[in-house]
């Protein structure tokens, strides 16, 4: 299969979108002749033009007002954030209307806006270009949250979240952008709700997302020469989640290990915990185990920086930890 | 500019429809049988009744928490309306909305909105698909003067500007953020000076003069239409009621000072137009007084009749599919 970036699968995507529906339209900023910061649009604004790819002024509040507004009115809006951090200046618009209306309307107005934004570390991106805030939109009833890890799901995810008719946040990693791999050839959806086993493995399950699949992965290699099997899950979307996947994995596996680059408290990770807790408790032969972010802002300096990262190291621990049960 | 009949009568029968609507949903609300908080449109009439006359049913409105003028006058029947407010699933969103939450897409009405500011960016971005589309429809943002020292006005506004968006910023600039005094928050209170700040006209007018807003509001709605951007109109207006039913609306102002505004009733100030200009008799305005009663009684018992929702239904419509 050819191989692409992580980046480009995005691009392919939104391309694809939107020459298939001219209803989608692209807004963000720098997206335009600038093509990005990540080249996350690269070419797009050259072939739809600026009635279609609109650079937007510093104004996540608008961006994300306008799209909600659009969206209810029958375009198809994408509405690029860049870093997942600035967001925050968009709350109001995404949690009180976007996820909102669809509900208090009687399903009468639909709002079939993406909210793109790349989160996580790459080195020393500091307290305002880092945080991992998924878990707050997972929270709101009547967002879809999205979380690619690879390439493929990229492309298979925006072209499902472009053609959803609800709200969809898709969160990408900055760290993989630059990132190859595979990538079918031609058009292809992926649906929302499919977790992936991304290693099978008999003696802890470890689920992972986002930048913590890769590090799940490394961790599993070291633990199976120790003789421990990993079953690594990539849950890929948080809502809707794939219960059914992690749940049929602890039964197996008696043991649970989850990997989140956020924080711990209130987080993905609780939410995971507590339904294994509520549905397969008995299957569980030793304590769930978390490795998360500590519980600080994102440090500029990278000793400290990397002291509260979660770490392989700290994901070949836990599972160690979990068989010692 | 020569006023017919047929566009003073609307007019008329337009602002009174909202007054005896408004006062029925306060009869009612005040014998404890409806829920929620409400903010009523008393005073205001000219407005939504103003702004609205020159849309088409196709054409987006969004409003505020004071919104039921608004989604009367953009055309959404007056029972299902009246049953929205009481939270019956024969309102027109099913009772999920309630006062701050009225939508119909069939008439454009794109919400009354809990959020103060939230219609500005939500209306543009309304013009924006317009204009996506080349479909010609138009939006009417409606917002009060609380509204416009909020971060939502500026982007809206701003963004509306650079794309050139066929939508028309309509302040209703009735000088109170519930008791907050706008000049005490605001050092440039006139706001159609704004528009200047974004390169886009601003209009001020008197906001109890419906002829005054029909005719600003009607050319920018032109402009906006024909592909020349929006305008920002502030209609100065009051509100004789307190903030929110049950708010005695005193404390905060004088009674001089409402009683001041109160002689400037808008449909007031239009009947006397009309009388002393000879465009229509007394016993013609009367007729749709009576006209709107009658209609107005049959929403009330039209909402009154509406079932208590079905518990099941709690979770339906959270997702789109």
């Amino acid at each position: 299969m050819r191989e692409i970036k992580y980046v480009d699968a995005g691009v392919e995507a939104i391309q694809e979108e939107m020459r298939r529906d001219p209803s989608v339209i692209y807004m963000g900023q720098g997206i335009g002749p600038r093509e990005g910061n990540y080249k996350q649009s690269r070419g797009l604004w050259k072939e739809f033009g600026e009635h279609r790819v609109r650079d937007t002024p510093i104004s996540e509040l608008g961006q994300v007002g306008l799209g909600v507004g659009a969206a209810m009115a029958g375009a198809r809006p994408i509405v690029d954030i860049v870093f997942l951090d600035m967001i925050m200046e968009a709350m109001g618009q995404v949690v009180e209307q976007a996820a909102t209306i669809h509900y208090i309307s009687n399903g009468q107005i639909k709002v079939p806006i993406v909210i793109r934004a790349a989160m996580g570390t790459v080195r020393s991106t500091g307290p305002h270009h880092s945080r991992c805030f998924y878990s707050w939109f997972a929270h709101i009833p009547g967002l879809k949250v999205v979380l690619p890890a690879s390439p493929e799901d990229v492309k298979g995810f925006m072209k499902t979240a472009i053609r959803d008719d609800g709200p969809v946040m898709f969160i990408e990693h900055k760290f993989f952008y630059n990132k190859k791999g595979p990538v079918p050839e031609g058009e292809y959806t992926i649906p929302f709700g499919k977790a992936r086993v991304l290693r099978p493995g008999s003696d802890v399950t470890l689920v992972a997302m986002s930048l913590m699949v890769g590090k799940a992965i490394e961790a599993a290699e070291i633990l199976s020469k120790e003789g421990v099997e990993v079953e690594v899950i990539d849950p890929r979307t948080i809502v809707p989640l794939d219960r059914e996947t992690i749940l049929a994995s602890v039964k197996k596996t008696g043991r649970l290990v989850i990997a989140d680059e956020a924080q711990a408290f209130c987080g993905f990770s609780a939410e995971i915990a507590a339904i294994v807790s509520e549905q397969a408790l008995e299957f569980l032969n030793a304590p769930i185990q978390r490795v998360c972010a500590l519980h600080t802002p994102h440090p500029f300096n990278g000793v400290l920086e990397a002291a509260m990262l979660p770490s392989v190291a700290g994901v070949v621990e836990a599972v160690r930890k979990s068989i010692r049960g | 500019m020569a006023l017919s009949e047929s566009l003073v009568l609307g007019l008329y029968r337009s602002m009174v429809r909202i007054r005896l609507f408004e006062l029925k949903v306060q009869e009612v609300y005040r014998s404890g049988v409806m829920p929620g908080f409400i903010h009523l449109y008393v005073g205001e009439e000219a407005v939504a009744a103003g702004v609205c006359e020159s849309l088409s049913q196709y054409d987006y409105v969004t409003s505020t928490h004071r919104g039921h003028g608004h989604a009367i006058a953009k055309g959404i029947p007056m029972g299902p309306a009246f049953a929205e407010i009481w939270g019956k699933p024969n309102g027109c969103n099913g009772g999920r909305g309630g006062s701050m939450h009225i939508y119909d897409p069939a008439f454009g009405f794109l919400g009354t909105n809990g959020i103060v500011g939230a219609s500005v960016p939500l209306g543009a971005g309304a013009a924006l698909a317009a204009q996506v589309k080349g479909s010609k429809q138009v939006a009417v943002s409606f917002f009060g003067d609380g509204a416009v020292n909020n971060c939502a006005f500026h982007e809206g506004v701003n963004l509306a500007a650079i794309w050139n968006l066929p939508v028309v910023f309509v302040c209703e600039n009735n000088l109170y953020a519930t008791e907050t005094p706008f000049a005490k928050v605001t050092r440039n209170t006139d706001v159609a000076s704004r528009g200047a700040a974004y390169g886009i006209p601003g209009t001020s007018v008197d906001g109890n003069d419906v002829i005054a807003v029909y005719q600003a509001a009607g050319q920018a709605i032109d402009v906006a239409r024909s592909g020349g951007g929006p305008t920002l109109i502030e209609c100065r207006t009051y509100r004789p009621l307190g903030h929110f039913e049950g708010d005695p609306g005193i404390g905060y102002r004088t009674k001089e000072e409402i009683a001041e505004w109160k002689k400037r009733d808008p449909i007031n100030v239009l009947r006397e137009r009309i009388l002393a200009d000879r465009l229509a008799t007394a016993e013609i305005l009367d007729g749709i007084w009576s006209d709107v009663e009658v209609e107005v009684e049959a929403a009330y018992q039209y909402a009154k009749s509406g079932p208590d929702a079905d518990p099941s239904s709690v979770m339906d419509f959270v997702y789109s599919d």
